[in-house]
């Protein structure tokens, strides 16, 4: 019996029993399409993680202030506060491959426009935060370095708190209040889309020069954060060890001793996102994965009942010259058209799934050939793996019992 | 055509063997037309399997057709019954849901050779037993001689020189079980070797031979002297309602 006769004749069979077989089908059905829409969700995210970080520029480094240890207690990054603005000219003037330090303050405040007035995070910059943080201009201007020099009392207002404070009207050239003080809106960031960055919405927020929010504002001595812009990605490496060895100068950290600050570089945080979105999908797929087997397990329960119900048609063919083998394969292709179709149904239900899903929550859903490969092949093994146990119980049947088996 | 030397078969059930046939020899020479005999328990199925390629010898030979059954592997004995045996059970063992066309084809479809002209061929083994009309028929939808006449079509179709019968007329009442001897009977006159069981002696005595098992053993080994005709007892019954309509 050739392979198109074994499918024909596994097809009648399964045939025979629609509503178990479309059941058992549904298993695997159910298997691959939660296979399909876990994957299709956790590669989606990590696209996005991966957008945003490379939105940020991947040419960027972070500098942190350390972490404090007292007692042998490690606080964590950034438990103590020691990055000043002094650091960040430091490292400008001291590191040939940096080309902008960018260092940043923020807390929370109330602004209030006439009757309205809103809670929202005050960033204190400088001009070049623009091109480190891959912020683009709606209209107006940024403030520029004699204005950061002379705490000026001016706002670039990101386009979220403007509709807030403004509804639809042009918000630059309006006066604010943050905490009191009177504030000037020169400029108008461009919409970078809701939850696009890391640490709060990049377009709910108003940035002052940073000596403004340091010193007019919340009376900080510290910085949050120095972003540095590296001449390229090429040299973020050395980039890195010269910022290392200014700040451990500046700092007078005495050698062996361990830094009191923290670089990191965008690189460093693509690996990091890549490794957390890898271990979702991993484990969001892995529990898909589960489904998959017990559609498996269905299979073989239903091939096993199939077996022992058609014995005596088992031992009917065989008394008229089925061999072994050719019962074997009746049986194996039955299981394996089982969870081919459910593979096939299944890729399209998780394919439905996975964009239902994406319209409703909005996340990015990413279905890759890889996934849908995978899934299907794995339906396809499951078949092979649940199908062959009871295809060799079946043609291991002695001929002369199967026919008297009632 | 078959020659059967010292053959025995030894079952063993958990700790207890069970000897069904003890050292029977016997031939049969083609175009012949044999009846099995024998009370149950008496080693008559067991011979009829083991003739039939679908049981194994414990030990003895077993040559058909000058070759050497006994030792054969699964697929080689399979092969055999596919070719040249052509087996009909007391059961009919028909597939169930499978329609007569289909049945017939079942046979041709683990013939590794000829793949043409299968419908044509299963077409004209149900004609030989004539029910080709009911060919697109499942077994529920046929009376039991019908289903009996659908298991010889399928034993027919790919043509094999020796045809059986296990207790083929055991479910059948007289006026049927009379139609399918007499299918036998014109299978044995076109030349086939014809064996059967039964324990039936009206049944047997269609037969030219009868051999009569018990205990194992082949205690007797007769040809029959006054042969019954299936046409000529047919004739002489009562003309009854005719089956075929009692069905459908």
């Amino acid at each position: 019996m050739n392979l198109l006769e074994s499918v024909y004749v596994a097809l009648e069979g399964l045939k025979a029993n629609k509503l178990r077989a479309s059941l058992t089908m549904l298993g695997i059905i159910i298997g691959v399409g939660s296979v399909i829409a876990m994957l299709a969700i956790g590669q989606g995210m990590r696209k996005k993680m991966m957008t945003q970080i490379e939105s940020m520029g991947t040419n960027v480094l972070m500098v942190f202030s350390g972490s404090t240890s007292r007692g042998g207690v490690m606080g964590g990054m950034g438990s103590r506060q020691n990055l000043t603005l002094d650091d960040a000219d430091a490292i400008l003037k001291g590191c040939p491959s940096i080309i902008n330090a960018v260092p940043e303050a923020s807390r929370n405040a109330q602004v209030k426009y006439g009757n309205k007035n809103t809670n929202t995070s005050i960033l204190g910059s400088v001009p070049a935060f623009l091109s480190v943080r891959n912020f683009k201009l709606a209209d107006g201007r940024v403030f520029n370095e004699r204005e950061v020099k002379a705490m000026q009392k001016v706002a670039v207002i990101g386009p979220t708190t403007a509709t807030n404070l403004f509804g639809t009207s042009n918000p630059v050239g309006k006066i604010i209040s943050i905490k009191g003080s009177k504030f000037k809106i020169i400029g108008l960031l461009v919409a970078k889309g809701a939850s696009s960055g890391f640490g709060g919405d990049p377009d709910d927020q108003v940035v002052v020069p940073v000596t403004t929010a340091m010193r007019r504002l919340f009376g900080l001595r510290y910085v949050r954060s120095i972003n540095l812009e590296a001449k390229s990605m090429d040299v973020m490496d050395v980039a890195t060890d010269e910022i290392k060895k200014v700040l451990r100068k500046t700092h007078k950290i005495a050698d062996g001793a361990d830094d009191d600050f923290t670089v990191r570089n965008q690189a460093e945080a693509m690996t990091m996102a890549s490794d957390i979105s890898g271990m979702i999908t991993a484990f969001l797929g892995g529990i898909a994965a589960i489904s998959l087997l017990v559609g498996g397990i269905g299979i073989m329960n239903i091939m096993l009942v199939s077996v022992t119900e058609r014995t005596r048609e088992i031992g009917i063919r065989m008394s008229v010259g089925a061999r072994r083998h050719d019962i074997q394969t009746q049986f194996l292709v039955e299981a394996l058209v089982i969870s081919f179709v459910g593979g096939i149904m299944g890729i399209l239900l998780g394919v439905l799934i996975a964009w239902i899903m994406g319209q409703a929550t909005g996340w990015t859903i990413a279905i890759t050939p890889f996934s849908v490969i995978l899934s299907f092949g794995f339906s396809a093994l499951i078949g092979i793996v649940f199908g062959i146990y009871p295809a060799l119980k079946a043609s291991r049947l002695d001929p002369i019992d199967a026919l008297r088996y009632e | 055509m078959i020659k059967i030397e010292h053959l025995s078969k030894t079952y063993h059930l958990g700790d207890i063997s069970v000897r069904a046939l003890k050292s029977a020899s016997i031939e049969i020479g083609a175009g012949e037309f044999v009846a099995i005999m024998g009370p149950s328990g008496s080693g008559k199925s067991t011979f009829m399997n083991i003739v039939g390629c679908l049981d194994k010898p414990t030990t003895g030979s077993y040559t058909l057709d000058d070759i050497e059954v006994a030792g054969m592997s699964d697929d080689a004995l399979a092969m055999v019954r596919n070719q040249k045996l052509g087996f009909v059970f007391q059961t009919f063992n028909l597939i169930p849901r499978q329609p007569a066309l289909k049945q017939v084809m079942l046979p041709m479809m683990y013939d590794a050779h000829t793949k043409t002209d299968m419908t044509e061929r299963a077409i004209t083994a149900l004609q030989r037993v004539g029910l080709a009309e009911r060919m697109h028929h499942k077994p529920n939808e046929l009376s039991g001689g019908q289903q009996q006449r659908v298991a010889i079509a399928r034993a027919l179709v790919n043509n094999p020189r020796i045809i059986l019968g296990d207790e083929p007329t055991g479910n059948l009442d007289t006026r049927t079980s009379e139609e399918i001897m007499q299918i036998f009977q014109e299978l044995h006159e076109e030349g086939k070797t014809v064996i059967i069981v039964t324990h039936e002696e009206d049944i047997a005595k269609h037969a030219q031979r009868i051999v009569r098992f018990k205990d194992g053993h082949i205690v007797s080994d007769v040809q029959v002297k006054d042969r019954t005709s299936a046409v000529a007892v047919l004739a002489s019954l009562p003309i009854e309602e005719d089956e075929e309509e009692e069905t459908v």
